[in-house]
């Protein structure tokens, strides 16, 4: 039998492949649709430093149509997918719908830049289009998980998507889109311009999707409440199918610095990467391109490089054949001067909004917070930002409560996974008189141009020396000051103790002795209260 | 005072005990009212610190003292018990009340002196006794009684409302309890000349109804066991007041053997008082050499039979010939016997021929 062979297009094969985007089952599938249409509009308003304000409605809109339809790609596609990472992905059990699934109508709406009326199709009904293909610190990085909620929305509704939008003009432009799934493009089904007399700025995504909400209720709860913790400038408000109301306000209007564009650094690039600089670039000699091309390359760097790799500054780069890509990309590797990528790039929140955000969000008694130095792997440049927070409302479990966090977004599944858990783990936490029964929480947030996910559904992180580094690092930091901290309240407490002892039987001595002694009048032992509260003071 | 016409070793040391306690709670008030935190200082009773004294012969504290001070935080607390413990003392004596060791427990919560444990109130009334060199019944603090004495003495109450009362210690069959009436009773007079401690309550009912506290001219007192120290002091009286010379019948092993000894040396627990022991009581058997020579049924010696021999060989209180050598016949002959034993030559044996023997051979 002949074998056929066929092309397909990104929406098809993410189609086919929804688990890898995190769409594994109805519960987690509703949960992460929220969440990336979530992200979405904190970066559309954070990339102008508009304080966001994201609203989320999700309705009940009827029971689920056909059981099964959407999760279960059909027969023959197997050839298709791909070596899937999570084995938990393929548990057939997982794809069911249960009986709690039902058709929810999902409407976010947000106060971003908005989306230029002729990008808006192109947007939200292709694939794999958008404007994150860009070295800077972002939290989406694909362009895909927008889509694909509404892509996943499509396939278990049928329903068109509306995008309303509006860049702030006299005008606000409404689609009604659907994804032609086999050819990855939008279908414009309806489109209206409205006046916009308020001069509206934002975008209103809406659209209908099959999940289980009230089995994802509490990952999307938390998902807020951490969101919340990390962008304490945002006001976030959440309906829920059952119209409860979840509300997280601003404490602060201060938003990070926003990560600048960068280009990518010698040490990260690889053979892809350097055909498509080629291709595009306008400089006709090698150092020319090494110079405009990549991060940390100036004049003098380039030069060094050429002599160290043998290669003509003169030459034009066009003209490196395949074997000279390759040769040139393991000399970008090897080459030992090239400055460290600088952090320009990435937007850590910073210690005072972590610390703000974690005081808002968890309302411990205390909190100590560490962010550390840039640092690199594999040439992309990362910043780890550590919290430790205690008592107050945190409740003690007898173990660390984590809060993971990548590019500023919550980290809710896989935790055993992930290397921050790993270097909790492996710390030796009595040296800083910290024990797992303590009403602690750690809070650890890795920022970085690329985050090294172990999938695309964004869950955990995987486990590298320099991530490893970095993280034991900053947690040592902040446990040295819990440590502190705990030392101290444990000398209050010792003082307070000590003067309870010594008010509640001195007075008794007075009064058994005076008995005793067979007087009248009962000593005055307020001076030796006093002197006893004057050594202890001495002491502290 | 009416009382005063006989002075008495009890009404003497009922006042010395008053006393000391009011000079207890006027020292601590005088530290107090100069403004600086009270301290009590007493002889240490940690076991570096206790020794044997040959001319005592009993157990004493040495020189080393320790400094109850109420600036010391870790103090304060087990000093305000003890002041309480003081003045508890003081208003159960003055009140002729008595009182237990369980009750002190109690009490302390009504003014709100909570004691972790019965240890810990146990503790501070032995520190009570330690400052001031008397013993918890002397502050009208009482065990609980078993021990009893029977016999031809009559002693004179001086417990509210029988005071000037008299009975003679014959008058009930089954022995008078040595309890805190008794214990404080003044001695008037006996026809007896010696006293005869038992171990065993079945004995000391055998004695009485074979008429030894007649036949042999004693007083009969038993021990139930290790004495008390109630009974301890009572038999000290007899033979200190009443010039008696004391005998002791145990059973015949290694623990019946210590239970005479701590009538006649005291106990290392109480180091810290005096005239609780009887230096010139004798043990009368049941002795190991007794066992041999009157061929008595016997239980193989256990663990711990043999480790209590061991530990007794070592025990400076045993050094005399007459201990060692019935130490070593116990650890040769491996075999120990009750007083019960003698019944195997019939109920009255013990009565008509080793009590006899044994008394001249101890005399």
């Amino acid at each position: 039998m002949a074998q056929t062979f066929e092309e397909i297009s990104a929406a098809d094969f993410f189609y086919r492949n929804r688990d890898i985007a995190g769409f594994t089952n109805p519960s987690r599938a509703i949960f992460v649709a929220i969440r990336e249409l979530v992200e979405n509009s904190l970066d559309a308003a954070e990339s102008h430093r508009i304080p966001p304000e994201v609203y989320v409605r999700l309705s009940y809109e009827g029971e689920a149509s056909q059981t099964g339809k959407g999760f279960n790609p059909a027969e023959g596609e197997n050839e298709h997918t791909l070596e899937k990472e999570e084995s938990d992905l393929q548990k057939p059990d997982e794809r069911e719908v249960t009986q709690e699934t039902q058709v929810y109508k999902l409407r976010v709406e947000d106060n971003g830049t908005g989306v230029p009326p002729r990008h808006i199709p192109s947007a939200f009904g292709q694939i794999l289009f958008g404007s994150k293909y860009k070295l800077k610190q972002q939290r989406g990085t694909f362009g895909l998980g927008g889509k694909m909620a509404i892509l996943y929305g499509q396939i278990t509704t049928h329903q068109p998507a509306t995008i309303i939008s509006s860049t702030g003009i006299s005008k606000t432009y409404m689609y009604k889109l659907m994804i032609d799934i086999q050819r990855n493009r939008p279908l414009i089904m309806d489109r209206k311009v409205l006046i916009n007399k308020t001069m509206w700025r934002g975008t209103v995504v809406e659209f209908t999707l099959e999940g289980d909400y009230f089995r994802a209720m509490p990952k999307i709860l938390d998902y807020f409440k951490q969101t919340a913790m990390v962008n304490p400038y945002a006001n976030l408000t959440f309906v829920d199918p059952k119209g409860r109301l979840y509300k997280f306000i601003r404490v602060t209007k201060e938003m990070p610095v926003p990560p600048k564009e960068t280009k990518p650094h010698p040490y990260g690039v690889d053979v892809e990467l350097l055909q498509r600089l080629i291709q595009i670039t306008p400089y006709k000699n090698m150092r020319d391109f090494l110079r405009n091309h990549f991060h940390r390359v100036g004049d003098i760097t380039a030069q060094k490089f050429l002599g160290f790799s043998n290669l003509s500054p003169s030459k034009n780069p066009k003209r490196l054949d395949h074997e000279e890509i390759v040769r040139l990309m393991h000399m970008l590797k090897k080459f030992k001067d090239f400055l460290p990528p600088d952090a320009s790039c990435l937007s850590p929140l910073g210690e005072d909004l972590l610390r703000t955000g974690i005081l808002k969000e968890i309302k411990p008694e205390f909190v100590a917070v560490h962010q550390r130095k840039p640092a690199t792997y594999a040439g992309h440049p990362f910043v780890i930002e550590t919290g430790i927070a205690y008592g107050g409302e945190i409740p003690a479990r007898g173990n660390f409560i984590v809060y993971r966090f990548a590019n500023r977004i919550p980290l809710l599944y896989d935790e055993a996974n992930d290397v921050s858990l790993r270097v909790i783990q492996a710390m030796n936490w009595r040296r800083y008189h910290v024990t797992p029964e303590m009403p602690v929480a750690i809070v650890v947030h890795i920022c970085s141009t690329k985050v090294p996910y172990k999938t695309v559904g964004k869950e955990f992180i995987a486990d590298r020396p320099e991530l490893r580094r970095e993280i034991a690092n900053g947690l040592r930091e902040v446990a040295r000051q819990i440590q502190l901290f705990l030392s101290r309240r444990e000398h209050v407490d010792r003082e307070r103790k000590r003067l309870g002892v010594f008010s509640k039987y001195l007075p008794r001595i007075a009064q058994f002795s005076t008995q005793l002694a067979g007087k009248k009048k009962v000593p005055d032992i307020e001076k030796l209260l006093v002197s006893v509260r004057k050594y202890g003071s001495e002491e502290a | 005072m009416d009382r005063k016409k006989h002075k008495s070793s009890v009404s003497e040391r009922k006042k010395e005990v008053l006393e000391s306690l009011g000079d207890l709670g006027g020292k601590i008030y005088d530290q107090l009212d100069k403004g600086t935190f009270p301290a009590i200082d007493m002889p240490s009773r940690s076991t570096d610190n206790i020794m044997y004294d040959e001319k005592l012969r009993q157990f004493i504290l040495g020189d080393r003292r320790v400094k109850r001070s109420a600036r010391n935080v870790s103090h304060v607390k087990p000093f305000t018990q003890l002041v309480w413990a003081a003045l508890f003392s003081n208003e159960l004596s003055s009140q002729r009340k008595t009182s237990t060791l369980r009750d002190v427990y109690y009490s302390a919560q009504a003014y709100e002196m909570t004691f972790k444990d019965q240890q810990e109130s146990n503790n501070i009334i032995t520190d009570l006794e330690t400052i001031l060199g008397f013993s918890r019944e002397d502050f009208n603090i009482f065990p609980e009684e078993r021990s009893a004495v029977f016999g031809d003495l009559t002693i004179e109450y001086t417990v509210p409302g029988y005071e000037g009362k008299t009975l003679n210690l014959t008058s009930h069959p089954d022995g008078v309890l040595i309890g805190p009436a008794l214990t404080s009773s003044e001695f008037v007079k006996t026809s007896a000349d010696k006293v005869i401690a038992i171990e065993k309550g079945g004995l000391f009912t055998r004695f009485i109804e074979e008429n030894v506290h007649r036949k042999y001219n004693s007083i009969l007192v038993l021990t139930a066991g290790q004495a008390p120290r109630a009974t301890r002091h009572f038999i000290r009286r007899l033979n200190e007041e009443l010039n008696l010379p004391v005998y002791i019948f145990t059973d015949g092993d290694p623990w019946g053997m210590h239970i005479a000894m701590v009538i006649i040396s005291g106990s290392a627990n109480a180091a810290h008082l005096r005239e609780l022991n009887t230096p010139d009581a004798k043990w009368s058997g049941v002795w190991a050499t007794d066992i041999v020579n009157y061929k008595l049924p016997t239980d193989p010696l256990d663990d711990m039979d043999m480790k209590r021999l061991y530990e007794l060989q070592k025990d400076p209180r045993y050094k005399d010939p007459l201990w060692r050598r019935e130490i070593k016949t116990f650890m040769k002959i491996k075999r120990k016997a009750e007083q019960e034993a003698f019944s195997r030559y019939g109920l009255t044996y013990i009565v008509d021929e080793y009590l006899p023997q044994k008394l001249e051979e101890t005399k």
